[in-house]
């Protein structure tokens, strides 16, 4: 059986019919062990490992305990472990765990541990779905903080092959009598070359359980790999270009009815009174459905449930914040910042001396509005009681955090929960701890007799977001006499998650980061890189109107800055040099450069722009230098990177959600537009594997393009951009300042 | 009662004249590869062709659609055959979250049925459907793929 060192676990033993063995790595209470094989498990097939099942047929089954949202996931930690397993790729599968906490993402609490990592402000910020405790207890199956592949995947995944790999090299090396010296596996396939003798995995996976895992896993040299770092496609494509892929909104059991929801349209409010009259006349109704702070329109199909949802006029007791407008919110962030009395979050040298003594002291204030995830796939889930138990459909980005609040909001023993996962259309951070769709599902399944799917409009998901917080900055530096920064003082409203994401890697001795803790009245939750999306905006484009304050080279003051941080230097270097930084950009354009390092990775990003009629800008093209340490799919990796910044230039050129009277004032994608194909750069993205720990793909994309869009755009017209979105400012860029800037910089 | 054929199969169904095609596919027929995303013709989600042209469901009534022929993603492979541009999209790997990738093939099939060679900015005019993922480029790609095929 087990190997059990002090928090981390190698496992292994006999365990399914058929014979074979379970081993697996984890940090997990013991006892969890048995429950991951025994779910894991499958009569016939022998497991090894508690993410990797070998059958008769020799058939690789590794199964990924993190959810698939299009980044690649389900396909790149496989791809791990049948590195160290030395698995023919050909033979490989994937299964998505359950939602169980034998399956929990335990890589992202070792790393906590470790310190490579926190746990997430905004998973234990979530305390209004019953989350604080889940997250304390580290019962995390989370897919987000880009944790997959940097916890799950190296502590887990490629110890776990690794692991197997020796156990089948000790069944072959006993069965034929020979030295596991002499044993080759490569393949899926064991051979003792002098003898000639020969088996596959899935001939020796039940004699290999017979072993215990070695508790020295010697993980293979990057130069051996075959399939780590091969753009291997992906596992879950073929069903998303035939239209059989199954999302929450496609779920269809037998008996089930649809059902449309209205929440309080200002946030806290709750329903006073609706009269269900209208809806009930109407086709195919079955039922008006009131909770305490929502009504349902339950019927034989979505359109009509949602055409008589339209036909009620709820009333509703609005509450605290029917008052709220996106400008008292904006002036209670600059109160805040007034009163002083601010939170001090990291310092080093003398930040308030060194601006005192400074040859010159530059400021500036920014600022970013509130943004929504907006999926593609609006907010739904299915929900089924039957007695004292409920089935769910749908997709979490949190499996097992979704089982653990449902049982919560059902108030029934979480054993008596079936959640099936279904695939997510995007994430982005909505659907991991806020899953208010689920709460709403359970509510209305309580009365409703069979399954009921339950699919928001997209103007509810507009509307009921948790959304990317505004915030306010006010940067403030001094510069000396050769024009170095000599010190950095950034203070800003609203602090949440990941607590680096403040952080700068210019080598400045003096500086100082502080921010106001406002109140946010407005649901909050993570949004693709989480603080990253506001601080690099604020970082990166002061940054640059310190260099031109400076006199100097944008790309060269940055590289200036970064003696102490040689893989920060040489992405800034390789972004610079793939776009020609420093060449005439053509007619019209000019180039802005912006880096963040955001979950372990590097990026530096050139955008190239131009300014289209309107004066709206037109980014052309981007190129991205990144060190995400190593890269596992150069394919997905670079998708990732493209897409990261698809979403941050959304969110530059358009995001804005605006409040007024308590309540969000855009409904759908015409008044909350979107980069489409026209609007969508040439991205040359490439990698500098520098053999850092390996950093995350999903999220580190996205933060650079605001500030490299604004950067530019100041060297375009001369205007600098302190506020998104662009389109706000951007319509008042006139050809003449245009040409008048440009005749000021000849 | 209105009837229409739908993937090369007749079907009747008895729903009101006004209610788009996109829900008499999904959740009358059952056809759940067209996607809702946003009910008024802006993302392009729900988009099928009907008698060969690319039309957005979602903002399309029934009723119009009686004696028309309808394909959506699940009726364009032609058994276990792809379409060459559901083939195209695989290879470029185009599909993130995919959710989108329905109404992207059927507006890249229409768009390779009227310009079977078209240019850069011809995919800019014709794809203007939302990705939210991003994936703008590996669609650009297996277009460009698809129109070699």
């Amino acid at each position: 059986m087990g190997k059990v060192t002090r928090r981390l676990m190698i496992f292994g033993g006999v365990a399914v019919a058929g014979g074979g063995l379970v081993a697996g790595y984890a940090l997990l209470p013991y006892e969890t062990i048995d429950r991951a094989r025994k779910i894991g498990g499958k009569d016939g097939e022998s497991m090894l490992a508690a993410w990797v099942r070998i059958a008769p047929d020799n058939t690789v089954t590794v199964i990924v305990p993190h959810s698939e949202m299009g980044q690649g996931v389900h396909t790149s930690l496989p791809m791990m472990l049948a590195e160290e397993l030395d698995a023919d790729w050909a033979l490989v599968r994937m299964e998505q765990a359950p939602a169980d906490m034998a399956f929990a993402n335990t890589g992202l609490a070792r790393g906590y541990l470790r310190g490579d990592t926190s746990i997430p402000g905004w998973l234990s910020g979530a305390a209004d779905f019953g989350f604080r405790k889940i997250a304390e207890s580290m019962n995390l199956q989370l897919t987000g903080g880009s944790t997959s592949i940097r916890f799950t995947g190296v502590d887990g995944m490629r110890r776990t092959g690794a692991a197997a790999r020796a156990m089948l090299i000790k069944a072959a090396a006993a069965k034929w009598g020979v030295g596991e010296e002499a044993i080759e596996a490569k393949q899926s396939r064991l051979t003792h070359r002098a003898s000639g003798r020969s088996a596959t995995y899935g001939e020796l996976a039940s004699a290999a359980g017979a072993y215990d895992p070695p508790t020295d896993i010697r993980l293979k040299a990057k130069k051996d790999y075959t399939i780590v770092g091969t753009p291997i496609k992906r596992f879950d494509i073929p069903a998303k270009v035939n239209g059989s892929a199954k999302y929450g909104i496609d779920v269809r059991v037998p008996n089930m009815s649809f059902a449309s929801i209205a929440a309080s349209p200002v946030f806290g409010g709750t329903l006073k009174s609706v009269d269900a009259a209208p809806a009930m006349a109407m086709r195919g109704v079955k039922k008006v459905v009131k909770l305490a702070n929502a009504v349902a329109v339950v019927a034989d199909n979505t359109w009509r449930a949602k055409e008589a949802l339209a036909a009620l006029k709820p009333e509703w007791n609005e509450g605290a914040k029917a008052a709220l407008t996106s400008q008292s919110i904006f002036a209670s962030m600059e109160a805040a910042l007034d009163k002083g009395g601010l939170v001090e979050d990291h310092a080093s040298g003398d930040v308030d001396a060194s601006l005192k003594s400074a040859k010159r002291v530059v400021e500036a204030s920014y600022r970013v509005p509130f943004l929504a995830h907006a999926t593609m796939e609006v907010m739904n889930c299915t929900a089924h009681f039957e007695g004292d138990r409920l089935t769910i459909w749908g997709g979490f980005q949190n499996g097992l955090g979704a089982k653990a609040a449902a049982a919560a909001w059902a108030g029934i023993p979480i054993d008596n929960i079936t959640l099936n996962h279904t695939v997510m259309g995007g994430g982005f951070g909505r659907r991991g701890n806020t899953v208010d769709y689920l709460e709403k599902a359970i509510a209305v399944a309580r009365q409703v007799e069979g399954p009921v799917q339950v699919t928001w409009t997209r103007e509810e998901d507009m509307t009921q977001d948790y959304y990317r917080h505004a915030s306010v900055a006010r940067m403030k530096a001094g510069l000396d006499d050769n024009g170095k920064v000599v010190a950095w003082l950034h203070t800003f409203t609203d602090k949440y998650d990941p607590p680096e994401a403040v952080f700068v890697n210019y080598d400045f001795a003096n500086r100082a980061a502080r921010y106001a803790e406002h109140a946010n009245p407005i649901p909050w939750g993570p949004w693709r890189s989480v603080d990253h999306t506001q601080q690099g905006f604020f970082i990166e484009s002061f940054m640059d109107e310190l260099a031109h304050a400076a006199s100097k080279d944008p790309y060269e003051f940055r590289r200036s800055h970064l003696s102490n941080a040689p893989r920060h230097k040489a992405v800034l270097e390789l972004a610079a040099s793939m776009a020609g930084w420093g060449t005439a950009a053509p007619s019209g354009r000019a180039r802005g450069i912006a880096m963040r390092e955001a979950f372990g990775t590097i990026v530096a990003q050139v955008a190239e722009v131009s300014l289209a009629a309107g004066g709206l800008p037109r980014v052309h093209r981007v190129w991205s230098a990144v060190d995400p340490g190593e890269v596992i799919n150069p394919a997905t990796f670079t998708a990732q990177i493209q897409g990261g910044a698809i979403y941050g230039l959304t969110a530059a050129l358009y995001g804005e959600i605006t409040i007024d009277k308590g309540r969000v004032v855009q409904q759908n994608f015409p008044d909350y537009e979107m980069v489409r194909m026209a609007d969508a750069p040439e991205h040359e993205v490439r990698f500098i594997e520098s053999g850092a720990r390996t950093g995350g793909a999903g999220e580190p994309g996205t933060a650079p393009i605001a500030p490299a869009v604004a950067n530019a755009l100041f060297a375009l017209t001369g205007k600098r951009m302190r506020a998104l979105p662009l389109k706000n400012a951007t319509a008042r860029v006139t050809t003449n300042e245009r040409v008048k800037s440009n005749a000021q910089k000849l | 009662m209105i009837a229409m054929t739908v993937n090369g199969t007749s079907h009747t169904v008895d729903v009101e004249e006004g209610m788009p095609l996109l829900w008499v596919l999904r959740d009358v027929l059952n056809f759940t590869g067209t996607k809702y995303g946003c009910g008024v013709g802006a993302c392009g989600a729900c988009t099928v062709l009907i008698d060969g042209a690319a039309t957005r469901s979602c903002s399309f009534p029934a009723a119009l659609a009686a004696g028309k022929a309808v394909t959506t993603i699940e009726g364009l492979a032609s058994g276990d055959t792809l379409h060459k541009v559901q083939q195209a999209w695989i290879d470029m790997q185009a599909p993130q979250c995919g959710f989108c990738q329905s109404g992207q093939i059927m507006a890249a099939v229409a768009l390779l049925q009227e310009k079977p060679q078209p240019t850069d900015a011809e995919i800019d005019a014709a794809m203007t459907n939302i990705c939210r993922c991003g994936a703008y480029a590996q669609i650009r790609a297996a277009i460009h793929s698809a129109a070699k095929a």
